[in-house]
């Protein structure tokens, strides 16, 4: 009996360091909650289970992606009141500044952390169309005319619509100079504007499933997807001249993940972001990837057309919100201008 | 009476916890505005038409189900006909029913692409992404109050004061005006009041179908959500502050207007 037992001790110290190492190889799986706006359902599906894959391969450690989705603005805001999100990758970096700001859970330059401003794609506004474009709509000055219906959200509550009221501006602004011209074009066209929905899937759910307008202005991904799987053959995509380069940005919650201790998976998840995989994923989804080989590769999907940029042409999003989207900026006032 | 210190206190805590509480959390936020900044934002132009889209839907709605669910509990009560349980079940759906899912739904079928939209459009006629379609949406939502508040009035009058009415001479009519309506009046105005009250407050249903233009077709509660989200939680206060006290004076004049009523029937003194 007492051998046995001897036994017993002498292999368990011999197998102690083993079984030790085994749990080295295998940690405990962790868990990260990606909060990130409306349209990026499908590409983060597929990211997630790529990452997770390549991740158990490199560490062996189990990892799960929960996603959630909303309008940019609702979101932030929701990790603002405590969502504990690991990461968040919203439709603009004006979002994630309020997250730094109003609840400290990052610091004020994130955006410096990461490649590229922490962007790791960007994308376009451009126009979707109903098949044949029977209104003749080709650029901006087409959204103005008597009898055109244009969706786009609410710029108040939408990222996407942002995009879009700014790439619009842009475009006045450069064809017509003044600002009080380029306040015209924006109230005639958002007199052509029928309904406004809150988020950028409920602008396309409006002109895709409910037949509303003539026009809707989406991300490019947007359109794509509405052109290739919502309705095969009932659209076309219109580009228009000129139109702003859509950065939407990744950044880390600090505060949360060393609450979680989820720091090192989460960086690693936003790191894979940039890598040649996740590229060939983003631009399968629509999305333009920044990574020149896979840029190369797929150039033939992204028309090329003169983008404006927000920091070049608005200042940064700071002085873009407080100009245009604030209390009494001038979407209110094209708004109340346009209602008459 | 037994258990009266108990229950009274119980339903002094639940209700100064579950209604009280938060109520006075957006009275004193809205405060911390001052009252300049106060009356730019819950009285904006902007602010103004959404109250009176709000209010003046949810009134107009209830108005329109105290007429037809006054009609259905009287089918209901008063006669049998096959499939009378499950018109009685359908009467309860827009209670169950997640109010998104109603808003779609109302939205497929009344967009100009829907099965009821698409005549519509070709006479002219459009109700979805318009106003109308914000009374649309708020009768269905109002629809059960009314008819459960009047069914069991109805079904406890008995059906001998019709017949000794008619049996000394009255018309129909009058036994609908003098007999009927003052039995269910209290009832129905409660109804009324209870669809109202809840049509004022309707967000789910409402925001698929209303198109959302400010000035035009905004409700209330969304110019609250959208000043959530652009962080302004004082604005949306002073916003719900102002429903607040609007939705209070109203429901203070219908419980009085229930209360005269009661002591006029009771002998008037």
């Amino acid at each position: 009996m007492r051998r046995f037992v001897l036994a017993g001790l002498a292999a368990s110290l011999m197998l102690g360091p083993i079984a030790l190492d085994a749990a080295k190889a295998a940690p405990a799986p962790a868990e990260l909650l990606n909060v990130s706006y409306d349209p990026t359902r499908e590409l983060y599906r597929s990211i997630d289970d790529a990452f997770a894959a390549q991740w158990k391969a490199k560490t062996g450690q189990q990892v799960t992606i929960r996603q959630s989705h909303g309008g940019s603005g609702a979101q932030a805001r929701s990790v603002i009141e405590g969502a504990p999100a690991d990461v968040v990758t919203l439709a603009l970096g004006y979002d994630i500044d309020s997250i730094a700001d109003k609840a400290k859970l990052l610091p004020t330059n994130w955006q410096k952390r990461l490649p590229h401003n922490s962007t790791p794609y960007f994308s376009t506004i451009v126009f979707l169309v109903r098949k044949g474009n029977p209104k003749g709509i080709h650029d901006w000055g087409d959204l103005i005319k008597p009898g055109v219906q244009v969706i786009t959200p609410n710029p108040k509550t939408s990222g996407g619509a942002r995009w879009n009221y700014l790439a619009a501006w842009g475009y006045a602004k450069k064809t017509y100079g003044t600002d009080d011209k380029v306040r015209d074009y924006m109230v005639k066209l958002f007199r052509n504007v029928p309904v406004l929905d809150s988020g950028a899937r409920g602008a396309t759910t409006t002109f895709v499933q409910r037949g509303q307008g003539d026009v809707l202005l989406a991300w490019e991904n947007e359109a794509f997807l509405a052109v290739n799987e919502l309705g095969k053959g009932k659209f076309d995509i219109v580009v228009p001249s000129v139109s702003i380069k859509a950065e939407p940005p990744v950044a880390l919650v600090d505060a949360n993940v060393d609450r979680k201790g989820t720091r090192k998976v989460a960086e690693a998840y936003l790191q894979y972001l940039y890598t040649r995989p996740a590229q060939e994923i983003i631009a399968k989804n629509y999305y333009r990837p920044i990574d020149p080989v896979v840029a190369a590769k797929t150039a033939a999907r992204f028309p090329r057309l003169q983008l404006f940029t927000i920091d070049r042409n608005f200042g940064g999003w700071a002085r873009a919100q407080a100009a245009h989207f604030a209390d009494g900026g001038s979407f209110d006032q094209v708004f109340a201008a346009a209602k008459r | 009476m037994p258990g009266l210190h108990l229950t009274l206190g119980m339903t002094l805590l639940w209700l100064g916890l579950l209604v009280l509480l938060p109520m006075a959390a957006v009275i004193a936020r809205s405060l911390g505005l001052g009252p300049r900044h106060f009356a730019e934002v819950a009285f904006s132009a902007r602010a103004l038409a959404a109250y009176r889209l709000s209010f003046g839907a949810a009134l107009l709605a209830a108005a329109i189900n105290a007429v037809f669910g006054f009609g259905i509990a009287w089918v209901l009560t008063r006669y049998q006909f096959p499939g009378k349980r499950l018109a009685s079940a359908l009467v309860d759906l827009p209670f169950a029913l997640p109010t998104a899912v109603a808003g779609i739904a109302l939205t497929a079928i009344y967009a100009n692409t829907g099965i009821i939209g698409r005549p519509l459009a070709a006479i002219g006629i459009h109700i979805a992404y318009k106003p109308a379609g914000v009374v649309l949406a708020l009768i269905f939502i109002g629809l059960p109050f009314v008819v459960r508040t009047v069914e069991p009035v109805l079904a406890d009058l008995p059906k001998d004061i019709e017949e000794a009415a008619a049996t000394l001479g009255a018309s129909r009519l009058a036994i609908f005006a003098r007999v009927l309506l003052p039995e269910v009046a209290p009832a129905l105005l409660t109804g009324f009041a209870l669809a109202f009250a809840r049509g004022v407050g309707e967000y789910g249903s409402v925001i698929f179908i209303a198109g959302n233009m400010p000035f035009v077709s905004e409700i209330a509660p969304l110019l609250i959500v959208t000043q959530l989200e652009q962080f302004d939680y004082e604005g949306a206060t002073a916003i719900a502050a102002v429903m607040l006290a609007i939705s209070f004076a109203m429901l203070a004049v219908i419980n009085f207007i229930q209360a005269r009523e009661r002591h006029w029937r009771d002998g008037g003194r």
